[in-house]
């Protein structure tokens, strides 16, 4: 076995080599980096990431940055003349790292979206005030859009009740299989 | 006519005006829009980021009450119209086909003759306003998931802004990333991407911009003071919903209190125009 697919086999990624996203295929070509709009908010530019996935580099591409820092905006994985879905390589890296308890490096991203949904658990629908307060609590950072918010509440963009879903069950089952 | 409307959640808070208008269109239209029965979130970014069973069922949830409704399902977030898409892929692949159609704002409205009645209705011309069309990423992106066959130069907003009079400047920045869901995370990203588009939009020559998406209006919008203050220089540029601008064309009595939700004021530049 080479060092290349010892790595591989170790890091738990070799899924993707089964996959319908086909890192493999990826021949550096950088079109997905050249396009990225976030890609200078990177420690690794997510052609790096491609290879690192490649080459089976978990760690280093769970605790990178990059992962939280992508914006889903799909302009990679809509250009890559590979097609490989590299915007769909993001989403399973963050799944991955959530479900491994691989510390965030971007922590306030990740609860943003963990405060995101417990908006949604709760309610079914986001209630955008609590939701707001609740992500201010957990990050400490009060003061930070503060006046933003107050704005956005004046001009009547904040809705002060929640509005639910009626079929709590349904919602229930939605959230099977999430833990926490 | 009748289709069924899935607001989601912004509509229903922080971008209350692009539901209001956007009902408000539909009634002029003579399209009734009947809201989603108990309709819940989408997902949004977080869910499809954190698991996807999760992210699937909660779309299914609501393609499965629309089946029930089966009328075609409007739905004017771009954020929740992508999830949707996304989910009605999951599901071709599993070889169900929904027996209705899910369509974003400019598809709906270039459907069934509606433009044709549009034009028919026209009560003030945008004559001589100056803009470009925002379209951001989940409209257009991913293709193989939207359908949109020209991905990175859509035109559908630029013809519709061209029927009602305005003129819809051409410019190479569409499609670009407002930032989106980085909206309270990392919001210095978030005020350098809307800051290069802002740029590059006046320096296309527009006065305002144009969107159909509530994340790319509250980026556009409400950051523009913090985008001043960093920048040394003043920005001030409309951010318009497509509906309050076919609101504004077909006479529609509410534009101002759509109007005065925006941090940005759009009445100065539209009465120097003679629109309010």
């Amino acid at each position: 076995m080479s060092q290349v697919s010892e790595m591989k086999a170790a890091s738990g990624l070799e899924d993707f080599w089964g996959s319908e996203i086909h890192v493999q295929d990826c021949y550096q070509c950088q079109k997905c980096s050249a396009g990225c709009p976030v890609a200078f908010a990177m420690d690794y530019k997510p052609n790096q990431i491609m290879q690192m996935v490649s080459l089976g580099m978990k760690e280093r591409v769970l605790s990178s940055k990059t992962i939280w820092v992508c914006a889903s905006c799909y302009t990679c994985s809509t250009r890559c003349p590979n097609d490989i879905d590299i915007a769909g390589v993001m989403d399973w890296l963050r799944q991955t790292a959530i479900r491994e308890g691989v510390p965030p490096a971007e922590k306030d991203v990740a609860l943003f979206h963990s405060t995101f949904l417990e908006s949604i658990r709760t309610h079914g629908r986001v209630h955008e005030l609590s939701m707001m307060a609740r992500y201010k609590q957990k990050t400490g950072k009060w003061f930070d859009d503060f006046k933003l918010g107050w704005k956005m509440f004046t001009k009547g963009k904040l809705k002060l009740f929640p509005s639910r879903v009626r079929e709590k069950k349904e919602l229930k089952d939605a959230f099977r299989g999430l833990k926490g | 006519m009748k289709v069924s409307y899935y607001p989601g959640c912004a509509l229903h808070g922080t971008a209350r005006e692009y539901d209001e208008s956007t009902k408000a269109v539909g009634t002029i239209l003579g399209v009734e829009l009947g809201e989603l029965p108990d309709w819940n979130c989408c997902g949004a970014s977080s869910a499809h980021v954190t698991d996807p069973s999760l992210a699937h069922n909660l779309v299914a949830r609501n393609l499965a009450i629309a089946e029930k409704e089966g009328r075609d399902l409007l739905v004017p977030c771009a954020a929740c119209y992508s999830r949707f898409k996304a989910g009605e892929r999951e599901m071709e692949e599993g070889t169900h086909r929904l027996n209705f159609r899910i369509l974003n704002l400019l598809e709906f409205l270039v459907e069934d003759g509606l433009l044709e009645r549009m034009k028919g209705m026209i009560k003030r011309p945008l004559n001589g306003l100056k803009i470009v069309s925002y379209y951001g990423c989940l409209l257009v992106r991913p293709p193989k998931v939207t359908g949109a066959k020209k991905y990175e130069n859509p035109e559908e907003m630029d013809r519709l802004l061209g029927l009602l009079g305005a003129e819809a400047i051409p410019w190479s920045y569409k499609t670009d990333c407002c930032g989106g869901s980085l909206v309270l995370t990392r919001t210095d990203i978030v005020r350098q991407l809307t800051r290069k588009l802002i740029d590059k939009a006046l320096e296309a020559g527009a006065e305002a911009i144009a969107v159909a998406c509530p994340l790319c209006h509250s980026n556009l919008d409400t950051r523009q003071e913090e985008i001043s203050r960093e920048a040394g220089q003043d920005y001030r540029i409309p951010i318009l919903y497509i509906t309050e601008l076919i609101g504004l064309s077909l006479g529609h009595p509410d534009t101002g209190k759509w109007f005065r939700r925006h941090f940005v004021d759009p009445g100065e530049l539209l009465a120097s125009k003679g629109l309010v």
